[in-house]
C-alpha cells in the first residue's frame, strides 16, 4: 500500500518560492492501477516522483506498507527503489547498450551472475513480446517496441510497485492501447501495484481502476475511476471532460 | 623537373624531422589535455558557482586570446617576469595543453548537459548511485556525443602547431623555410613546390582524422 500524508511540494525558482504540490493525502492499495490525470503543470509528475523519492516532498511522508521511506538515504533508499519500477514517456533507454544488455543492467549493477541476469531478462523480454529483437540497439526500435524493452527492465527486480510517467504519450494510438493492455496484463499476472500519471482521459479510462484529479498542487478529486468519469464533482474534472471532447472553447479553460 | 630539389640531399628526411617536431607537440598536448579537460568538463557541471566562474573566467581568456599572443606570453613573459627560461617546445605544449583543455572542457560540458534528465531519473529509479548513474550511464552517452567534435579539436591543434615557429621553434613549417632559403637562387619556384609539399604532409596527417571524425559522427546518430 502506498500512502502519501499531508506532501507538499515546494520548489524555489529564481521569481520565488512555487508550490508544486499542496497537503496531499492519498492511498493507493496493492494491485490498484490508480491514475493521476491533470493538465500539464498540475503537479502530478511531482507526486509520482515523490512515491521513490526522485524528488523529495518538503513536508509530509511516504508511506509504503506502513513503513516511512521519507528519510531514506544512501543503500536504504537505493534498496526501496528497487522495489518500485518506473517507466518513462521517452522510454530511456540506453542507447549504447542493446536490448538484452539494458535489461540486465539493473542485475549487472548489483553483481547479480550473468547467466541468471540473461536468464532472467530473456524471460521478461519473451512476456513482453519482444525477444526477437534482443541483440537490436533502442535506435533500431519503434516506439511501442522501445516502450516494451523499458517496461522489462522495470520489472527485472521484480517491483511491488510500478509508476508510469505519460508511459504511453509519445506513442499512436493503437501501440498505446496495446502497451496499455500489455500493462494491465502484467498487473493482473503479477500483482504489480501500478500509478499511472497521463493527461489523456482515454488512457485513464482504459487501464486504471482509481483516479486522482489533480489542479494546481491539489487533489480536486478522487474515486473510482467510473464514477469520477461519469458524474465528475469538481469544476476540474469537469473541464477535462468537456475539454476531451472537444465541446469547450479555450476562452473557457482560460 | 623544377622541384626535383625537393628529392635533392637531406630535403625530404629534414622535412620529416620538422613533422616529427609538430606531431610531438601535438600527440603531447593533447595527451595532457584529455585527462585535464575531462575534469574541467565534469567540474563545470556542478552547481557550484564559484567554481563555474573560474573556469568560465579561464576559459574565455583562452578561447579570445589569439594562440600566438598565448605563445609569446608563455614564452618571453614566462622569461621576464618570472625568471623561467623554458623551451620553445615546452612553451609551445603549455599554450597548447592550456587550448585544448579549455576547447575539451567545454566539449565534455556541453556532451554532458545534452544527455537528457530521465536519463538520470531512470538511472536512479534503477536504484543506482549518483557515482554509478554518472560513470555508467551518462558518461558513456556523453563519450559517443564527444568523440567527433574531439577529433576535430586535434586536427585544430595540429595546425596551429606552425604558430610555434615564431618562437623559434623548428617545425615542419620552419624546416620549409629553410629549404624555399637554401634553394632560393637555383629553384625561382622552389617556394611553391615546398608549400605544396607542406601542404600534402598537413593532407596526410589531418585527413584520416577528419575521416575519422565523420565516421565517428555517422556511428552516434
Amino acid at each position: 500500500m502506498i500512502e502519501l500524508r499531508h506532501v507538499s511540494k515546494q520548489y524555489r525558482t529564481r521569481k520565488g518560492a512555487f508550490d508544486a504540490l499542496i497537503d496531499i493525502n492519498l492511498r493507493i492499495d496493492d494491485g490498484d492501477m490508480f491514475g493521476i490525470i491533470g493538465e500539464s503543470g498540475a503537479g502530478k509528475s511531482t507526486l509520482v516522483r515523490c512515491i521513490n523519492l526522485l524528488d523529495r516532498p518538503t513536508s509530509g511522508s511516504i508511506v509504503i506498507d506502513g513503513r516511512d521511506v521519507t528519510g531514506y538515504q544512501g543503500r536504504e533508499l537505493r534498496a526501496f527503489r528497487n522495489s518500485v519500477g518506473m517507466i518513462f514517456q521517452d522510454f530511456s533507454l540506453f542507447q549504447q547498450r542493446t536490448v538484452l544488455d539494458n535489461v540486465t543492467f539493473p542485475l549487472e549493477v548489483m553483481h547479480v551472475d550473468r547467466g541468471e541476469a540473461r536468464r532472467r531478462a530473456t524471460a521478461l523480454l519473451e512476456r513482453v513480446g519482444i525477444a526477437d529483437k534482443a541483440q537490436s540497439y533502442p535506435s533500431e526500435l519503434s516506439g511501442g517496441q522501445q516502450q516494451r524493452v523499458s517496461i522489462a527492465r522495470a520489472l527485472i527486480n521484480e517491483p511491488k510497485i510500478m509508476l508510469c510517467d505519460e508511459a504511453t504519450s509519445a506513442l499512436d494510438s493503437r501501440t498505446t492501447i496495446q502497451i496499455l493492455d500489455l500493462l494491465r496484463d502484467l498487473n493482473r499476472e503479477m500483482g504489480v501495484t501500478m500509478v499511472h500519471i497521463t493527461h489523456s482521459l482515454d488512457v485513464a479510462m482504459r487501464v486504471t481502476n482509481r483516479i486522482a484529479v489533480i489542479d494546481r498542487g491539489r487533489i480536486a478529486e478522487e474515486g473510482p475511476t467510473d464514477e469520477v468519469l461519469t458524474s465528475p464533482q469538481s469544476e476540474t474534472t469537469r473541464l477535462l471532460i468537456a475539454h476531451s471532447k472537444g465541446t469547450v472553447s479555450d476562452e473557457e479553460v482560460l | 623537373m623544377a622541384a626535383d630539389f625537393l628529392l635533392q640531399g637531406e630535403t625530404i628526411s629534414r622535412l620529416l624531422v620538422g613533422l616529427s617536431v609538430t606531431l610531438r607537440i601535438s600527440l603531447v598536448s593533447v595527451a595532457l589535455s584529455l585527462p585535464m579537460g575531462v575534469l574541467m568538463g565534469v567540474l563545470f557541471t556542478r552547481r557550484n558557482p564559484l567554481l563555474r566562474a573560474v573556469l568560465r573566467v579561464y576559459l574565455e581568456f583562452i578561447r579570445v586570446m589569439p594562440q600566438l599572443v598565448l605563445l609569446f606570453i608563455v614564452f618571453f613573459g614566462s622569461a621576464t617576469m618570472l625568471g623561467l627560461n623554458f623551451s620553445g617546445e615546452v612553451a609551445s605544449v603549455i599554450v597548447f595543453t592550456a587550448w585544448g583543455s579549455a576547447e575539451l572542457g567545454d566539449l565534455v560540458r556541453a556532451a554532458i548537459e545534452s544527455i537528457p534528465r530521465s536519463q538520470y531519473d531512470s538511472a536512479y529509479a534503477l536504484a543506482l548511485s549518483r557515482r554509478q548513474a554518472f560513470l555508467r550511464v551518462i558518461l558513456p552517452q556523453a563519450v559517443r556525443r564527444l568523440l567527433p567534435p574531439s577529433v576535430n579539436l586535434v586536427t585544430r591543434i595540429v595546425k596551429t602547431t606552425s604558430l610555434c615557429m615564431l618562437i623559434g621553434v623548428v617545425e615542419v613549417v620552419r624546416v620549409g623555410q629553410q629549404i624555399i632559403d637554401f634553394y632560393r637562387f637555383d629553384y625561382p619556384y622552389g617556394a611553391l613546390w615546398t608549400y605544396a609539399a607542406l601542404g600534402l604532409l598537413y593532407f596526410a596527417i589531418c585527413w584520416p582524422l577528419s575521416l575519422l571524425s565523420r565516421w565517428l559522427e555517422k556511428r552516434s546518430s
